[in-house]
């Protein structure tokens, strides 16, 4: 290796959410420095929901993040309800099922294709291609939208949803509404093939990288699991939920405001290329179909193809919302009475967030009111992997122009699809002395 | 020219700039009458010249100060999005808790590492020219304010209370449904989203300039409730406005 220099230093990356910056520093061909590193603002949401009562809790918890606002709820919604011995009705987690399919199309449409696709286009945001690519970024754009639609009708709003709340939703859409959905969505298909397409095209620009590590996700019979399941690990298999810290084990480091995590090894992934390694045998048939297509095969090593994983997810969430919404036609959505009995305890929620596994527990009072919280965010559990990755992939491309070494570090920490202000939002409280 | 926007984040969520993306089309046509010059969440090129400084989210340390003065003085324009920057928001509820308490429970032992202070509104640290409400914003309000601007006329902020938008969508009474509602001295804007889709008006638009006289006095009577009883539960997202009173 030649003894090269190299500076890297890319204080707060763009096009992810939140703040973070890349750190690389080779001197004479050795590296003295690789780090990616949290200096997002800590907002402490601990201190916000301990005493609170149980049906303001999931209302700041969703305030985590607004890109995956929808699966906080849910989670907050979940946990809440394993505290109080809640069971919610079939129609209530067929719906909550739904809207967590909208938010995944919508963060992934999101993710995929207005933030990673530019780097694949070489241009440094989608802005230079709604003059060159004005067809495709309107199919983008129409997808998107649709999601957002699909969050809107189910969930009341598209961001921070207003009527899911503890044992159901406070408003249920129409049968009508539901069918003109079905319609739509069914013609979605096509658009979302064409957006496969176009990223199959560029494919060649992902960098070539492999590095196997250990996969999390969640795993249940005969579903591809996103709003339940145990939590599965390539590496050690399944566990239930409320056993999450045996997968987690948070720890705190100096340059980081989000709190990191490790199971079987040194760091682990979650996301869509964990849930694909872990579940892709029940995904829908389109899905599979689109894999396919995309030469994602499983298991994948490839941490830039997550973005590809999104996209298989994409055909999977736009079928599984047409079944989801032919079997609520099918038992006729209704407005069901919601009735909420506080009682002292505990509770897990675990969901599948469009970035990966997310958990929420809380502790409540006999009064309801929260006297403890902990909640566990994808992107605190791949800043580990990122960092591994950094290390595993720096070494191997020193040679090349430092433009390019810098792009190919930033392609890296953006394929993950990082929510920073998520991972640095809620950390572990302990009960009020 | 077209004139110059730069979009920036302080503690939050970004629910608000999500909003921005999610106007969709509506995006291809703003972005066709406005330069964006910087926008770290969607782009990678970033511009010190602009007109218009579009600001996201609470200033929860001392280092943000000083980043957010910068900001407005490169900025002829300063828009305040959403409840975190126009009203503290979420993040002000860490306010009513000993700091030191708060810090420790979140990192034990290593909670001098991480800088922290009371959240506030940006225009606790500068002024401020408009507001753009919500939480998340209402994405046609922030088109229509941006509109207004590039026009040169003044935007048209509601200053009356939710109440009026959820009678005019025929909306049964949050009351006379036996629950609580932060309606009736709450800023309207947002065509009462909440009660319209069944639940509560939880009030992330903040207080209507002078709840006292502009309340829904009958409604509140009709419950047998005042307008102090409404603004003492103003706690989920007025706790910076009712703290700093």
């Amino acid at each position: 290796m030649k003894s090269v220099d190299v500076h890297v230093h890319v204080e707060h990356l763009t096009r992810i959410e939140g703040h973070g910056n890349i750190i690389l520093d080779v001197e004479k061909g050795k590296i003295k420095q690789c780090q990616w590193q949290i200096t997002e603002a800590p907002r402490f949401f601990e201190a916000m929901v301990v005493g609170r009562t149980w049906d303001d809790i999931a209302e700041i918890t969703s305030r985590i993040c607004g890109i995956c606002s929808i699966a906080h709820t849910e989670t907050s919604l979940k946990a809440t309800e394993a505290a109080f011995g809640i069971v919610p009705s079939e129609q209530t987690v067929l719906l909550r099922k739904l809207l967590l399919h909208g938010e995944n199309l919508q963060s992934h449409i999101l993710h995929a294709c207005y933030l990673v696709l530019p780097d694949l286009l070489g241009v440094g945001s989608v802005f230079p291609l709604i003059q060159t690519h004005t067809e495709a970024v309107l199919t983008i754009t129409r997808v998107h939208r649709l999601a957002n639609e699909l969050c809107e009708l189910v969930g009341g709003r598209t961001t921070h949803p207003c009527s899911t709340v503890v044992n159901g939703f406070t408003r249920i859409p129409s049968p009508k509404a539901l069918e003109t959905f079905r319609g739509r969505l069914e013609d979605a298909l096509r658009d979302v093939q064409t957006i496969a397409e176009i990223v199959g095209s560029v494919g060649g620009k992902f960098p070539r990288f492999e590095r196997e590590t250990e996969y999390i996700a969640l795993a249940t019979k005969g579903e591809y699991a996103l709003y339940d399941g145990d939590i599965a690990s390539s590496d050690t298999g399944a566990i239930p939920d409320d056993r999450y810290r045996e997968v987690t084990n948070e720890y705190i480091v100096p340059h980081s405001t989000a709190k990191f995590t490790k199971h079987a090894r040194d760091s682990y992934m979650v996301g869509a290329l964990a849930r694909y390694n872990i579940n892709h045998a029940l995904l829908t048939p389109g899905a599979r179909k689109a894999a396919k297509k995309l030469g994602l095969a499983a298991p994948c090593h490839k941490p830039y193809l997550i973005s590809v994983a999104q996209l298989v997810e994409c055909f999977h969430s736009i079928e599984g919302g047409m079944k989801l919404i032919d079997v609520l036609l099918d038992r006729g959505p209704k407005s069901e009475p919601i009735s909420v009995k506080p009682k002292a305890g505990k509770g897990v929620g675990a969901v599948e967030a469009p970035r990966g596994l997310l958990i929420h527990e809380y502790e409540y009072d006999k009064n309801g009111v929260c006297v403890a919280a902990d909640c566990v965010i994808p992107t605190n559990q791949n800043h580990a992997n990122i960092q591994k990755d950094m290390e595993a992939l720096a070494p191997t491309i020193l040679e090349r122009p430092e433009k390019e070494i810098e792009l190919t570090l930033e392609m890296l920490v953006r394929a993950y699809d990082p929510c920073v202000s998520c991972s640095t939002h809620l950390l572990k409280v302990r009960r009020r002395s | 020219m077209k004139p110059r926007v730069a979009i920036f984040d302080f503690a939050c969520c970004e629910g608000c700039e999500l909003q921005i993306v999610n106007l969709e089309e509506d995006v291809v046509g703003l972005v066709s009458a406005v330069d964006v010059v910087s926008f770290r969440e969607a782009m990678k090129e970033h511009s010190d010249t602009y007109d218009i400084a579009i600001v996201e989210g609470s200033i929860t340390r001392q280092s943000d100060e000083a980043r957010l003065k910068k900001i407005r003085q490169n900025a002829k324009i300063l828009i305040a999005l959403g409840a975190c920057a126009c009203i503290s928001g979420i993040n002000a509820l860490k306010n009513t808790r000993n700091l030191d308490v708060v810090k420790k429970t979140v990192y034990g032992d290593k909670a001098d590492w991480f800088e922290t202070y009371p959240a506030r509104p940006i225009d606790a640290v500068v002024p401020v020219d408009y507001y753009v409400r919500g939480c998340p914003i209402e994405k046609h309000e922030f088109l229509s304010v941006v509109k207004s601007l590039l026009l040169g006329k003044q935007p048209e902020i509601p200053n009356y209370p939710v109440c009026v938008e959820c009678k005019l969508a025929e909306n049964q009474c949050v009351f006379e449904k036996g629950m609580f509602c932060l309606g009736p001295v709450t800023r309207a804007g947002c065509s009462a989203r909440c009660p319209s889709a069944g639940n509560i008006c939880i009030g992330c638009r903040g207080l209507v300039d002078n709840p006292n006289k502009e309340s829904e006095r009958e409604v509140l009577e009709r419950f047998g409730l005042s307008v102090n009883d409404i603004v003492a539960r103003f706690t989920l997202f007025g706790t910076y406005q009712e703290v700093s009173k």
